[in-house]
């Protein structure tokens, strides 16, 4: 028994310092919620706040998914603030002005998004001008066309209700007597049994391969916990008024991407390309189509993104956009995403997202000035980087 | 107290995690001497050097470094080149862009009283430090204008001026042509003429036997002898012995049955221009290979080898064809990019392994399966089990030696990367395999291997054209051989009728020949 303990206490302090970057995310989450739910005597937790989050993080989520692509490709995509800035102002004069309906209106919205992606990304493979440089024109071209878009109008407000509930809005619930909200509590078992059933046959998959696995008892810790997380948050959520739809779009856009780089041969290519362009190329991947993708995906996530956001300030504004792209990349680089290109996780980088945009909420939940949060995301996000820096190669 | 030896390192040993790099090593080098290191790649030579250049600080090691009767602790190269002693890479560490002069002073650049760069005493003492390796070329061109001989010359003449009284060569000729070679050496000589002490690293064991003053062989990371030039034998033979610890016979593996079929692959007539330089780098190339044969393609550096092969190979690099064809498979191809080529069956084992060859920070699986990945493709997925299953029978075919096929190939020695190199374009079925240098840097074993495995694709129908520099190698593998010099080609022999002089004349003489 005692040397059962010890084997397993000294595994636990293997697999902590092995994975201590990826875990490290985590901590850093847990950490920075707990400091404000004490420092705000208990605001932060709450369902509204918790829900608050959620629409929060949709937009910034979106466009960190897409930039992750990116960062792993060794580019980067400056211009998706202003990207999603005009989009949204776009499908706010769509709907506002031409009467267009607000399905069709996301529709073209999307189209234009996959057209800048697609201007942006050829110039980026056929051009052979540095990505930088074609996303920071992006930059201005785009804050241009954002303010002649609102040029006549200035704000517009937005009203169609299908639209609105894009990033306002919950998933629907049966109705039950209980005082929660049934549907969300159910979503939240399923997602638990969902997460035990596929890790237990990845276990079992690589056990058959005779693959180094975690020991039975922390492998049903970390399920556990993963459970709890799981539950807890559905709780919380099921408190209020359920599942938000913006939770819902990000979801599904992360299982689509996770799929993609994990099980595809795209994704694999991603990853090949960003390890070493040369011997993808020489191995038959099309790097310049591939990388096309990954510019023209960004776009269109720029796209939904800014439809969340008009959706959220359930108005579309000349400052929409200001420096997501800062946020979009911090929260991809705080998800473990290689700063020398190569590695990186969308899953990681919605993690990054849920570190900034907890930040964010935190401070604004206990009113610290604009201009300190800034500082201190700065702080954060170089703390990050180098951390990870510094792991990587050891 | 005068010391005869300018530097001795005592009962050295060197650790990484798993691996004993050096195990007491000891190496001593007389004031004034060429002393050549010598051994098979992981031998130890590069971490040798990295412990004496200060690469690996004081402390990281256990052992003496003495040099001028004073034990040394080195924190790094600033610390070593302090004390007068430098390295020169294979990989040159020059500015291209920058000019010449620039470039010998750079980082201990002269300045004037208040401080700023002196430029005009800088040109006049860069012309003195060419002046000492003979290059005569004006100190204000950029480097890059240079070839790679005389940018070597540059590197000497920067370690001169900053009085260097040790050089370390680390395989000073491995990029250079025969002129070249020669010309650095003859430079090595005046050098120590000069009284300064030259270490050279070498595989070129006819370079090390007509220089050095003393040799000192490494294997396995221990000191196997150290050889006195005019009183032990420094036969090559000898030389390979102590290197390997068994003798050559068994290096190049018969092959039991030659049956060879029709022409499988044919290149004829190409001529192809590089539109960067406006130079003509292959002209006229005729070659043929046959089902089951080994096809051995010679020449020097810059003879413009792997440039046809890649040509050939979906020309990724962006060539201009001026003219010419490919025939395979009875058709007249000419690929437009790799991913043709594959689907064709060629494939293309790259010289440059960590360059273009493999995804070094993914793991063994992911590099064998990267080139043919349809072929474990269930609709949009892929198949993750089938592909550990292939990833595993090719780590055990042609034995790649790692923990697992998670393993991640930057972790692996250069003949298990390689073997996975050959796993990757074997798992694309190719019915002819181009082999760029499949051997450079590897061991005599890993060698061998190869070697063995060559012949068992051949045999089973596969035809293989083989890109080597080293005449032995060439000779010994390959059933007809053809010679390139200058983008040309310039013979072609039967390998019974070729010689290491013949060939050599070849590879040597295209403005004879034409």
């Amino acid at each position: 028994m005692e040397t059962n303990k010890k084997s397993l206490g000294s595994e636990v302090f293997g697999l902590l310092k092995t994975n201590i970057k990826s875990y490290m995310m985590y901590i850093a989450l847990v950490i920075i919620m707990l400091v404000f739910q004490i420092w705000s005597g208990g605001k932060f937790f709450r369902a509204s706040n918790i829900t608050n989050l959620f629409n929060q993080a949709a937009y910034v989520g979106v466009l960190a998914i897409g930039m992750t692509l990116i960062l792993i490709l060794k580019h980067i995509d400056l211009s998706v603030g202003y990207v999603a800035g005009f989009t949204g102002a776009l499908a706010a004069i769509l709907m506002q002005r031409q009467g267009v309906n607000e399905w069709l209106a996301i529709l073209i919205v999307l189209a234009v998004g996959l057209a800048i992606g697609l201007y942006q990304g050829l110039t980026v493979t056929r051009l052979g001008v540095p990505a930088f440089v074609v996303t920071l024109a992006g930059m201005f071209i785009f804050r241009g066309l954002l303010s002649l878009t609102l040029a006549e109008s200035g704000t517009v407000v937005v009203s169609p209700k299908g639209f609105l509930a894009l990033c306002n809005g919950f998933i629907p619930d049966i109705p039950n007597s209980l005082g929660i909200h049934l549907v969300t509590m159910i979503f939240g078992v399923l997602a638990v049994a969902m997460v035990i059933v596929s890790q237990v046959r990845a276990r079992k998959n690589k056990q058959k391969y005779e693959f180094e696995v975690v020991s039975t008892p922390i492998f049903v810790v970390g399920m556990i916990l993963i459970s709890a997380v799981i539950l807890a948050v559905c709780w919380i959520l099921a408190t209020y008024r359920g599942i938000p739809w913006s939770a819902v779009i990000v979801g599904v856009i992360l299982a689509i991407y996770t799929f993609m780089l994990s099980k595809t041969k795209l994704g694999r290519y991603i990853y090949g390309i960003g390890g070493n362009d040369q011997a993808a190329e020489l191995s038959g991947v099309n790097v310049k189509q591939v990388t096309l993708f990954a510019f023209c995906s960004m776009s269109v996530l720029a796209a939904v993104a800014g439809i969340l956001y008009t959706s959220r300030l359930s108005s579309a504004t000349p400052t929409a956009g200001n420096s997501f792209e800062m946020d979009a990349i911090a929260s991809s680089y705080i998800g473990g995403t290689a700063v020398s290109g190569g590695v990186g996780k969308v899953t990681n980088a919605i993690i990054g997202t849920f570190v900034i945009m907890a930040l964010t909420n935190g401070m604004n939940l206990m009113m610290v000035d604009i201009s300190y949060q800034y500082i201190v995301k700065g702080l954060i996000f170089i703390i990050a980087v180098a951390f990870d820096v510094r792991t990587r190669n050891k | 107290m005068e010391n005869e030896y300018i530097l001795e390192m005592r009962n050295i040993t060197k650790e990484f995690p798993g691996v004993k790099a050096l195990d007491n090593v000891n190496f001593k080098v007389r004031k004034g001497e060429i002393h050549c290191l010598v051994g098979e790649n992981g031998a130890g030579k590069s971490t040798l050097m990295k412990v004496l250049s200060g690469v690996w600080k004081y402390g990281t090691y256990t052992g003496d470094i003495v040099y001028e009767g004073e034990v040394q602790k080195f924190h790094g190269i600033a610390d070593s080149e302090g004390k007068g002693i430098a390295i020169i890479y294979q990989e040159l560490a020059l500015f291209p862009e920058l000019p010449i002069y620039e470039n010998i002073y750079f980082g201990h650049e002269i300045t004037t009283p208040t401080g700023q760069v002196n430029w005009n005493e800088t040109i006049v003492k860069a012309k003195e430090m060419l002046d000492k390796v003979r290059l005569n070329v004006d100190p204000s061109i950029p480097v890059k204008r240079l070839n790679t001989g005389n940018q070597q010359l540059v590197e000497i003449a920067k370690a001169l001026s900053k009085n260097c009284k040790l050089i370390i060569f680390d395989e000073p000729t491995s990029s250079l042509n025969e002129d070249d070679s020669q010309n650095l050496l003859n430079i090595m000589r005046e050098l120590k003429e000069q009284g300064i002490t030259c270490i050279m690293i070498s595989h070129k064991l006819r370079e090390v036997t007509a220089i050095a003053d003393t040799i000192t062989v490494l294997r396995d990371g221990t000191t196997i002898c150290s050889l006195d030039a005019q009183t032990d034998d420094i036969s090559e033979a000898n030389i390979i012995r102590n290197m390997v610890g068994r003798s050559i016979d068994d290096v190049y593996p018969k092959r039991e049955k030659k049956d060879f079929g029709d022409v499988m692959f044919e290149i004829k007539g190409l001529t192809v221009e590089d539109p960067k330089t406006g130079r003509e780098i292959l002209h006229d190339v005729n070659l043929n290979v046959r089902k089951g044969e080994i096809v051995g393609l010679q020449g020097l550096m810059g003879a413009g080898r792997t440039e046809c092969a890649l040509t050939v190979f979906g020309n990724p690099y962006g060539y201009k064809i001026k003219s010419g064809e490919v025939i395979m498979n009875g058709q007249s191809k000419m690929f437009k990019s790799p991913r043709e080529a594959i689907k064709s069956g060629l494939a293309y084992v790259s010289e440059d392994r960590k360059g273009n060859g493999l995804v070094l920070i993914q793991d063994i699986r992911y590099n064998v399966t990267l080139a043919n990945l349809k072929a474990i493709a269930k609709g949009l997925s892929l198949d993750s089990n089938q592909e550990i299953v292939i990833a595993n029978k090719y780590k055990e075919d042609i034995n790649i030696k790692a923990p697992s096929i998670a393993q991640k190939v930057n972790n692996l020695s250069g003949g298990n990367q390689q073997k996975v190199q050959i796993a990757k374009w074997l798992f694309t079925e190719p019915k002819v395999l181009i082999l760029d240098e499949p051997t450079r840097g590897i061991d005599v074993g890993a060698k061998l291997e190869i070697y063995t495995l060559m012949n068992k694709m051949v045999e089973e129908g596969m035809c293989i054209i083989m890109i080597s520099s080293e005449l032995p190698e060439v000779l010994g593998m390959s059933d007809r051989l053809y010679v390139m010099s200058e983008g040309r080609i310039t013979g072609e022999l039967d390998a019974s009728e070729a010689t290491e002089e013949k060939v050599m004349k070849m590879a040597i003489n295209s403005e004879n020949s034409d």
